[in-house]
């Protein structure tokens, strides 16, 4: 049999985390990430593991945090409006310094919006999305291969950073089917001193808290947090540059809207226009240097998004507004099509937006 | 083949139904039979036999489906005129499960009709590369699971072995072995193996009964 399985994006997360080391599941359905649920709830139980339907996102979320806090490898899914109930649990998350993985297969909004794709819950992903300062490392993916691959790396990233990391995919990603290898070749260890798991009467307790009584002391936690997510914006960013060897004009996209504008910066080279892609794989931390690096090269930036315009607003910070950056957005559940994206690109060579 | 009036495809999420029932669906009308086809997925909230409604018009197939289907309406409803493919015996009908046993569930209410008009044939729709059908055992759970949520049996197995567009011949001929097992081991017979149409001309003559897909794609990638 070959080495290859086809899967469908959300089930290629679930089997993903599953090779990862993660046993424990708990989620609660909804429309378009359901198969990640239906996976675990198949395979779960013939590897030991936990799959939990609970009665609602929000103790999911925390039912994920206790898992979490003992040390474990665990995970949530939802889809957009799910994600809102969630985040009140992933600020506690991020607070209490614990690792977890939370994917969010995203869907028109706002308010119940509708199940079919979109991307716009960047600004909720990026920011944090709860109350407080904090960050998630949210991570892109553009192939049902990398759904996989990068499920597997977010486990690793929020052991070694202690900290949530969110799969940040939508509906079409997760309902595609596309060939995947799986192979994660061995579960990294990381070491939780820090966790709850009994004492054993050989070590003070572990105490796993959000609340931090000192105001001066709440504030050097967070001064120790931000240090750390300065080193992350560091090491971590990733990724993709696609023709932007000679490139005049730059597409920046992520996700779906990323594989629609390849086509179209494919036809477009066929029409003789220089143009390229920067891809960014994670979107917190922002790929800013690679940005920065390509406003000295090119012309003009076209965000394709799918959404009113919220990657747009990362684009410019990277480059300090010195280029101009214009943008091609479908929204609601629609995605732009090749040819919308190659007239966009049209419009910019035109000098116009 | 000789076609039963009524055929029902049903199997794993994933396993190529809508593309298969698409397909057959315009087989029947290429031969001049006025065919139904009738969506019966209440799970699957994107790529739907809707996708081709254009095209099976432009044939004359009948598409009964979901007014909600491919909107953002996430209810598990299908459309009264459903009841059409066992009342109106003179049309030919294609029947679209959606996935696994939940998928199933919906054909449970049309069971007892079809049973008793006795001229149908109930497919599964097998695919070896899908992780959870990939074995045998696998394949035969979904099998069982499926019957007992539709209250029907199976009378065939349908092999789309397959890895998407990596899809090679030696794909599909390397499924074979596990298709006859399942055939085997369930006393089923293989009523088919339906390949990407651009493989067909490399498999044609190999494998019996074997079908050419034509798979229906949305154009954003």
């Amino acid at each position: 049999m070959a080495d290859k399985v086809l899967m469908k994006g959300n089930e290629a997360i679930a089997e993903a985390a599953i090779q990862a080391g993660c046993r424990f599941y708990f989620g609660y359905p909804i429309t378009p990430q359901t198969e990640i649920a239906a996976y675990m709830a198949k395979r779960m139980p013939k590897i030991g593991g936990t799959f939990l339907q609970a009665e609602s996102e929000l103790a999911a979320i925390n039912m994920l945090y206790g898992a979490s806090a003992a040390g474990k490898r665990a995970m949530t899914s939802s889809s957009s409006p799910g994600i809102s109930l969630k985040t009140e649990g992933i600020s506690y998350i991020a607070g209490c310094d614990l690792p977890a993985l939370i994917v969010n297969v995203q869907r028109g909004g706002p308010g119940l919006g509708g199940i079919q794709p979109s991307q716009s819950d960047y600004f909720q992903a990026t920011r944090g999305g709860g109350h407080g300062d904090y960050h998630l490392i949210v991570l892109a993916p553009s192939s049902v291969q990398e759904m996989a691959d990068l499920t597997i790396k977010g486990f690793d990233l929020a052991d070694q950073y202690r900290m949530p990391v969110m799969i940040f995919a939508d509906g079409t990603m997760g309902q595609m089917m596309e060939p995947v290898s799986l192979d994660a070749g061995g579960v990294q260890q990381y070491d939780k001193p820090w966790a709850v798991t009994g004492t054993g009467m050989k070590r003070p307790h572990n105490i796993v808290n959000s609340l931090v009584l000192d105001p001066a002391e709440l504030e050097q936690q967070n001064f120790d947090r931000f240090a750390r997510y300065e080193k992350i914006a560091e090491q971590e960013p990733m990724w993709e540059s696609y023709r932007m060897e000679d490139a005049d004009y730059c597409v920046v996209a992520y996700g779906i809207a990323s594989r629609v504008s390849k086509n179209a910066i494919n036809e477009a080279r066929k029409q003789g226009v220089k143009v390229g892609m920067i891809r960014p794989i994670t979107l917190w931390p922002f790929p800013k240097a690679a940005l920065s690096a390509a406003a000295e090269q090119v012309r003009h930036f076209l965000c394709v998004e799918m959404s009113m315009g919220q990657m747009i607003e990362d684009v410019e910070l990277s480059i300090r507004c010195n280029k101009p950056v214009s943008l091609c957005k479908r929204v609601g559940g629609m995605i732009p099509s090749p040819a919308d994206v190659l007239s966009a690109i049209a419009s910019i060579t035109k000098g116009g937006n | 083949m000789s076609e039963k009036r009524v055929t029902l495809f049903a199997g794993h999420y994933g396993s190529g139904k809508t593309n298969i029932a698409v397909n057959y669906a315009k087989l029947l009308a290429a031969k001049g039979l006025a065919v139904t086809l009738a969506d019966l997925d209440i799970v699957n909230p994107y790529f739907r036999a809707k996708d081709s409604e254009a095209v099976l018009a432009s044939l004359g197939i009948r598409l009964l489906s979901s007014p909600y289907a491919n909107s953002n309406v996430d209810l598990p409803s299908l459309p009264q005129e459903i009841y059409a493919v066992v009342d109106d015996r003179s049309r030919y009908a294609v029947l679209d499960i959606g996935g696994d046993d939940r998928g199933a569930l919906a054909l449970g209410r049309y069971a007892a009709e079809i049973t008793r008009e006795n001229d149908y044939e109930m497919l599964l729709v097998v695919n070896c590369y899908r992780p959870l059908s990939s074995s045998v055992q696998s394949t035969l759970e979904i099998l069982n699971e499926i019957e007992q949520a539709a209250g029907m049996r199976f009378t065939g197995i349908v092999n789309n072995s397959n890895l998407g567009a990596e899809t090679a011949a030696e794909t599909v001929l390397a499924s074979l072995p596990y298709a006859e097992m399942v055939a085997a081991e369930s006393g089923l017979p293989i009523r088919m193996t339906t390949v990407d149409a651009r493989l067909f001309p490399a498999l044609s003559g190999r494998i019996d009964n074997i079908i050419p897909l034509t798979l229906q794609q949305r154009d954003f990638f």
